[in-house]
């Protein structure tokens, strides 16, 4: 577990007051940022939300128009693509199609004048580390979604970035093809031990595989902390509600059950469905069921309830039958109760 | 009404609806429907006249009464090295094999502004800008081309007048390009096909270049790449498709063009006004027929090539 930075210098990556104006459109404004070396760091939010502008921002492909930016203590103003520290695995993965997979592994290498047998060795080398020894003719095209993302991240890991960034990798991928590459980078993370920058959209790729998650909207980071802090103890509504789902209580609803007039966030896995007698200090409300999803393990119910409309997720096993229009009463812990600030 | 009560009445069968479940079962009928007249045209007229002109190749004339020899023979081929004929080739072959080059030096610049970065009205002006002197009369555009760089042309007059007729003298007096004039020299002749051509080069170089994704040339920046080694292996890779479709244009456009060289240029001959001449006042319709495949030939060696080195790869 990696903690936050106090000097820059210390820092990975570090942003201080960045910002990347496109005219009257802030698609980044007024970004602090310390990334430790060696982190896996995500970066969530919906579209347009500035994650990915960070990312190339990182990457040198933009320059900000506020603020300044340096990786591993150097100040990365003016500073090309090309001259940067850091490689990136793009989303539609860029391979290049006029060159087999071994060639665009070792492009970087070709770049840096290295001799061919060598390169070609590392080039092996790293393709037998995301499991595509064997494939060093093929061309792009031949190869399934899956296999072009290994090769995208073995060509930027060949040349040893200090920051390995990542732009939507897994998007492209089946559910299935997308676990097993969760797993993988995870795997190669602790491996390597280099620094991962990951830019998602999944906020349950965010949370389950970064050490640490900045939650992008409208431009600014709206929090940064571990998937823990982020998910518990959400400080705005707008991630209460974006990572993972969760049930926004009025202030108005707040102040009636626990006597303080504040926002709050109620994780639907926290609302228990009762039959009987309650928990002795639960808050108890009752409610009409409107929709049942079921989610193999766990059963979505929605209810209208007096105060509002709730989502509560059930284990299946013990949710019963209760179907639409059935009336219910679900019980939580105050303690479930997450006040966020007013926003 | 209600979307849950209303019952939707699929669309009424018609004589259209008829026709289309016809096609949509019987796919090859469809296909056969599609493909016979293009079939016709291109099979039979196009590719017909074609076989016939080569058929005409392999006959001879009879030097004596100018009558053609209906047996095969290769005497016809055989004239294209007599050193005249062949010094017409070489010629012919030079003056596009220049054009060609030249075009893809000023047209690729063009093109790689027009792809990767014009956009909105900069393109539309693009296009209309590109597209625009192929609207007007060919005839017209060489002609004004003659005007220009005739010896009291614009261009002359311009050169006096800022007292640099030294330079256009220079020129002149280069040899085999120079002349008595721009308009009677090789160079006249190099830049009016230039000048003609110039946007079949730039349409196709431009559509390739736009088909290179961003992310390749970020990429390629991204793993150390400097811009003009991400040119050199990158976008200049993924472009050649459009750079030989663009050369075969302008080559084959340059071997067989017989105006321009009638109006600008000096008096030797160029390869379509020797298939002019022979077929028409000389009538020697064999020979004309011999000289119209070896632009055929040239451009089967040209792609040959093109594909050896991997030109197409990336198509």
């Amino acid at each position: 577990m990696v903690g936050a930075m106090s000097a820059n210098t210390s820092a990975a990556v570090s942003f201080s007051g960045v910002a990347r104006h496109y005219g009257p459109v802030k698609a980044v404004d007024g970004v602090d940022l310390q990334i430790a070396p060696g982190e896996f760091f995500a970066m969530l939010g919906p579209s347009g939300s500035g994650k990915t502008t960070c990312l190339r921002l990182m990457a040198g492909f933009e320059q900000p128009t506020g603020g300044s930016i340096s990786i591993f203590g150097e100040a990365m103003e003016g500073v090309p693509a090309y001259r940067r520290p850091v490689n990136t695995v793009f989303q539609d993965y860029a391979l290049f199609p006029h060159m087999n997979v071994l060639a665009n592994v070792c492009y970087g290498l070709t770049i840096r004048g290295m001799a061919r047998a060598e390169r070609e060795e590392l080039g092996r080398e790293a393709l037998a580390l995301v499991k595509l020894a064997g494939m060093e003719d093929r061309r792009p095209a031949q190869l399934s979604g899956g296999q072009r993302q290994r090769v995208a991240l073995a060509r930027a890991l060949v040349v040893r970035p200090k920051v390995l960034l990542l732009d939507e990798p897994l998007g492209a991928l089946d559910l299935k093809l997308r676990e097993e590459m969760q797993g993988e980078l995870k795997g190669l993370h602790r491996t390597l031990g280099l620094t991962f920058v990951f830019v998602t959209h999944d906020q349950g790729e965010a949370l389950s595989m970064a050490d640490r998650v900045a939650v992008f909207n409208e431009g600014k980071i709206v929090q940064v902390g571990s998937p823990e802090d982020v998910y518990e103890r959400p400080r705005t509504r707008f991630v209460a509600d974006f990572v993972g789902s969760s049930n926004v209580i009025e202030p108005a609803t707040t102040a009636a059950w626990i006597g303080t007039a504040k926002a709050a966030s109620l994780r639907p896995e926290k609302i228990a469905i009762v039959n009987g007698a309650a928990p002795a200090d639960a808050i108890v409300v009752e409610g009409t069921i409107s929709e049942v999803l079921y989610h193999g393990a766990v059963k979505r119910i929605e209810l209208d309830t007096t105060t509002g409309h709730l989502v509560a997720a059930v284990a299946s096993a013990s949710a019963g039958e209760a179907g639409p229009g059935s009336k219910v009463r679900l019980a939580f812990p105050r303690t479930a109760l997450h006040l966020m600030d007013s926003a | 009404m209600s979307l849950t009560a209303a019952e939707i009445a699929p669309p009424r069968d018609g004589l259209r609806r008829r026709i289309s479940d016809v096609l949509v079962a019987r796919h090859g009928f469809y296909l056969f429907l599609l493909l016979l007249p293009p079939l016709l045209w291109l099979g039979v007229v196009y590719l017909g006249s074609l076989f016939a002109l080569l058929a005409e190749s392999f006959f001879s004339i009879d030097d004596f009464s100018g009558v053609v020899v209906r047996t095969p023979t290769l005497a016809t081929y055989a004239q294209l090295f007599q050193p005249a004929n062949f010094a017409v080739i070489v010629r012919t072959a030079s003056v596009a094999a220049i054009v060609t080059l030249l075009s893809t030096i000023v047209a690729f610049p063009i093109a790689y502004y027009a792809a990767r970065y014009a956009r909105g009205r900069m393109k539309a002006a693009f296009y209309v800008a590109i597209l625009m002197p192929l609207w007007s009369s060919y005839l017209v555009k060489v002609y004004a081309w003659k005007l220009l760089l005739a010896k009291e042309g614009v261009i002359g007059w311009t050169l006096e007048h800022i007292h640099a007729t030294w330079i256009l003298d220079g020129v002149l007096a280069l040899p085999t390009v120079g002349g008595p004039s721009l308009s009677t020299s090789y160079i006249g002749m190099v830049v009016v096909f230039l000048y003609l051509w110039l946007p079949y080069m730039i349409l196709p170089v431009q559509a390739a270049l736009e088909r290179v994704p961003a992310s390749l040339i970020e990429a390629s920046g991204d793993l150390g790449a400097n811009p003009g080694h991400t040119f050199r292996s990158v976008i200049l890779p993924l472009a050649a498709p459009g750079v030989v479709a663009g050369a075969i244009f302008v080559f084959s456009l340059t071997l067989g063009d017989y105006i321009v060289p009638q109006i600008v240029g000096p008096s030797s001959l160029i390869l379509g006004q020797v298939v002019y001449i022979q077929q028409g006042t000389a009538g020697n319709i064999p020979l004309a027929a011999a000289f119209s495949v070896v632009p055929v030939i040239i451009m089967g060696v040209l792609l040959t090539i093109a594909k050896r080195t991997g030109a197409f790869d990336a198509l």
